[in-house]
């Protein structure tokens, strides 16, 4: 028994292990919110005139909005004029040379186990690195320009793709969309961009890390990816955060376009830092990601496991414009201590014969509130529009809460609209026969989370389901008594 | 191997174990019988370490160890198995997943090398053949979806793959037809040997037609009345529990 105990501690005392902070010489505009912090973003980035408009644009827009109070959870209000909008390290990162990125920087991913050297690369994924509000290093950039994709931070792309950026930046999220995606608009720092050129399978799963190190800033950035006709593209995202007692806010806005024949599978694992046991800290993540099937067979799949924030709130969603385009969704969300999570999808269908499919698994755990918030739309033009939705509750102990949220609107009488629903609970009694068979309580847990699970974990890439599985045991850690 | 003294069981105050005396050796196959709501299952649950009973006095040694003080998982890990009377269903999970993570942590206990999946699938090939069961039994999620007579084959199965010192089963036989009957009984006599002990706990004399027990004990109202050898049982089931009862009451008076 001594022996588990221990075992127990050494688990729980690791819980997470992300959270050091990096000695690093930052540089930061003024904190507070207003033009001239945009003005300056912006002429610190070099950016075309384009884009500082659209941004003045937004942040003129941002100023009638307010905050969306709809979803359901619970936080003080943010100060916006308390946070610094902008961070970088301060030695300047040069795009194509990692030799020249500051090696504290390099010892920072290689902690959280992202190896930037090529040499060390993780096999077959490429890595776009994001610290604070820059990109400092894409790996792989040459191999994959041979087949002419693109694979650059966002700061890059505008220098030397202005002419995609334009043409695509705000087409699927425009910045009026919601409040945080038009703050983003205006004061988003960097991230990731990726084009696929016709007819091109994209060969490696092409990922971004995003790292928040600075204390008192925020986290904005833009992410968006361009599959041309026929073209395939897998991209996966991760992200942590030091520990801190106080909040930190990212929101972040991701944009997918598939034209005819194309594919996007985007899968994330998120992990900032969920605050401490008794909900001190932590992230407040509040993102907008809306994928559109512009093209006819076009596929959007998103697939994400969110273990981490303080609050989450997230509803990546796919509109399908193109016939016989396809949306899928399938998420692990899991709560625990005193986390928040709002989320879920929305799918539009416009097309004919487009079809959908939402696996939602939450979980609950601790003090966590877990609500599942989807809507689908089948709009008149629709006719033949097929949808499957799922979703799971699962509660541990019973101070946890779980909350679903289905929203349906046919205009279309020949759609076919599916909705099941379940919640369960992991019982003393699956616990006691699991440790009967000699499984220990915390490796009962996980077993049957990840039976719970696995629907979901199939759909992500392989070391990613990996990952995401001991993420699970290592997020739930403590929950049962 | 196992020794119970004057073991006293309470649920929520109340009291279902009222002194229980019990030993049993390696090689002996005890059978516990009784009308309903005599303590029998609380017994087997108690053994396996279940905490919503509370232990009110007695000890229980388990070679020579205090069987009490040990958690649940570590009783599994020791060699004492429990065949649930009803066997808990756990979804998204298959079949032999879940025996393989039971074997590998009862063998880790053991130290000896955890077996791989391919290991693992030619060992429990051979034990499904003990229940009768089709190979695509180990794919099926545990419990889910089994008919009552699979649930029950699937705990001997199990009892088969993990191969424990103190088996206990909790009316295995309920709710079983005379085949499911037989291909059980055959199981649990197949795992019969010098080196294990098997405590069946049954309402009826009819799986012991199959499993033939050295013992037979009573348990009535929270006691062990009577004990004798496999003839009690055929007298039970010809006179049923009440002659017991007053066999006992007049001693008593």
């Amino acid at each position: 028994m001594s022996n588990e105990t221990s075992t127990l501690e050494t688990l729980t005392s690791q819980e997470y292990k992300y959270g050091f902070v990096t000695e690093i010489e930052e540089e930061t505009v003024p904190k507070g919110l207003n033009e001239d912090i945009i003005r300056l973003i912006s002429s610190k980035k070099k950016e075309p005139d384009f884009l500082l408009e659209w941004r003045l644009k937004a942040y003129r827009h941002w100023l009638t909005m307010k905050e969306p109070k709809w979803a359901n959870v619970h936080y003080p209000p943010i100060d916006y004029q308390d946070i610094i909008y902008y961070a970088a390290p301060k030695r300047k990162p040069k795009w194509n040379s990692l030799e020249e990125v500051d090696p504290e920087l390099l010892r920072t991913f290689e902690r959280l186990g992202i190896p930037l050297e090529e040499q060390k690369r993780l096999s077959g994924v490429a890595v776009d690195a994001v610290f604070d509000s820059v990109s400092v290093a894409t790996t792989y950039k040459e191999k994959l320009a041979e087949l002419g994709i693109i694979f650059c931070s966002f700061s890059e792309a505008v220098q030397n793709y202005p002419d995609l950026v334009q043409r695509y930046l705000g087409s699927v999220v425009p910045y009026t969309d919601n409040f945080f995606a038009a703050l983003n608009s205006a004061v988003f720092s960097d991230g990731s961009f990726c084009y696929i050129p016709k007819g091109v399978r994209c060969p490696m799963e092409l990922s971004t890390y995003f790292r928040i190190n600075a204390s008192e800033t925020g986290q904005f950035e833009r992410t968006l990816i361009i599959a041309e006709e026929g073209a395939y593209v897998s991209y996966l995202e991760g992200c942590t955060a030091p520990m801190r007692d106080e909040n930190q806010l990212h929101a972040a806005v991701v944009e997918l376009i598939a034209h005819k024949n194309a594919e996007i599978k985007y899968s994330t694992v998120q992990n900032w830092y969920p605050g401490d046991k008794d909900g001190k800290g932590g992230i407040y993540n509040f993102v907008t990601k809306r994928g559109l099937c512009l093209g006819d067979n076009s596929k959007i799949s998103w697939t994400q496991v969110e273990t981490g924030s303080a609050i989450t709130w997230k509803y990546p969603s796919v509109i399908l414009k193109g016939d016989n385009s396809v949306g899928e969704f399938y998420s692990v969300a899991l709560t625990n201590n005193y986390q928040q999570a709002d989320t879920g999808t929305k799918m539009i269908h416009i097309g004919k014969n487009t079809r959908s499919t939402v696996i939602s698994k939450g979980i609950s755990a601790g003090h966590g509130n877990n609500t599942y918030r989807g809507l689908i739309k089948i709009t008149k033009s629709a006719s033949g529009a097929r949808n499957y939705s799922q979703c799971d509750s699962l509660l541990i102990g019973d101070k946890c809460g779980a909350h679903t949220f289905p929203y349906i609107e046919v205009r279309n009488n020949s759609a076919r609209l599916e909705h099941e629903a379940t919640t369960s609970k992991i019982g003393e009694d699956q616990l006691f026969y699991c440790n009967q068979r000699g499984l220990s309580t915390e490796d009962a847990v996980n077993l049957i989370v990840n039976g719970y699970c696995k629907e979901v974990f199939h759909h992500l890439p392989m070391e990613f389901a990996v990952e995401a599985q001991k993420l699970l045991a290592v997020s739930l850690e403590g929950s049962v008594g | 191997m196992l020794k119970i003294r004057d073991l006293r069981v309470a649920v929520e105050d109340k009291e279902i174990l009222k002194g229980i005396n019990l030993e049993v050796n390696a090689g002996e196959v005890h059978a516990i019988m009784g009308p309903n709501g005599s303590g029998k299952s609380t017994l087997a649950q108690v053994l396996a370490g279940r905490e919503t009973y509370q232990v009110t006095s007695g000890e229980v040694l388990y070679e020579g160890k205090d069987l009490l003080k040990m958690p649940p998982e570590e009783r599994a890990r020791e060699g004492i198995f429990l065949a649930f009377q009803y066997p808990i269903e756990i979804p998204g999970i298959s079949n032999s997943y879940f025996l393989k993570a039971a074997l590998n942590a009862i063998r880790k206990h053991k130290g000896l090398e955890e077996l791989d999946a391919m290991e693992f699938l030619t060992l429990a090939k051979q034990k499904l053949k003990i229940v009768e069961m089709d190979p695509s039994f180990l794919n099926r999620p545990v419990n889910e979806g089994f008919s009552g007579g699979e649930k029950k084959r699937n705990e001997i199965f199990q009892m088969a793959i993990l191969e424990p010192k103190l088996a206990i089963l909790d009316e295995t036989d309920s709710g079983l037809d005379i085949d499911a009957l037989k291909i059980v009984a055959n199981g649990i006599n197949k795992l019969r040997s010098k080196d294990n002990a098997i405590i069946l706990v049954t309402h009826y004399q009819r799986l012991l037609n199959y499993v033939i027990p050295d013992y037979v004990h009573v348990l009535f109202d929270g006691r062990i009345i009577k004990s004798g050898g496999k003839e009690l049982a055929l007298e039970l089931e010809e006179k049923g529990y009440d002659w017991i009862k007053e066999e006992v009451e007049t001693v008593r008076s």
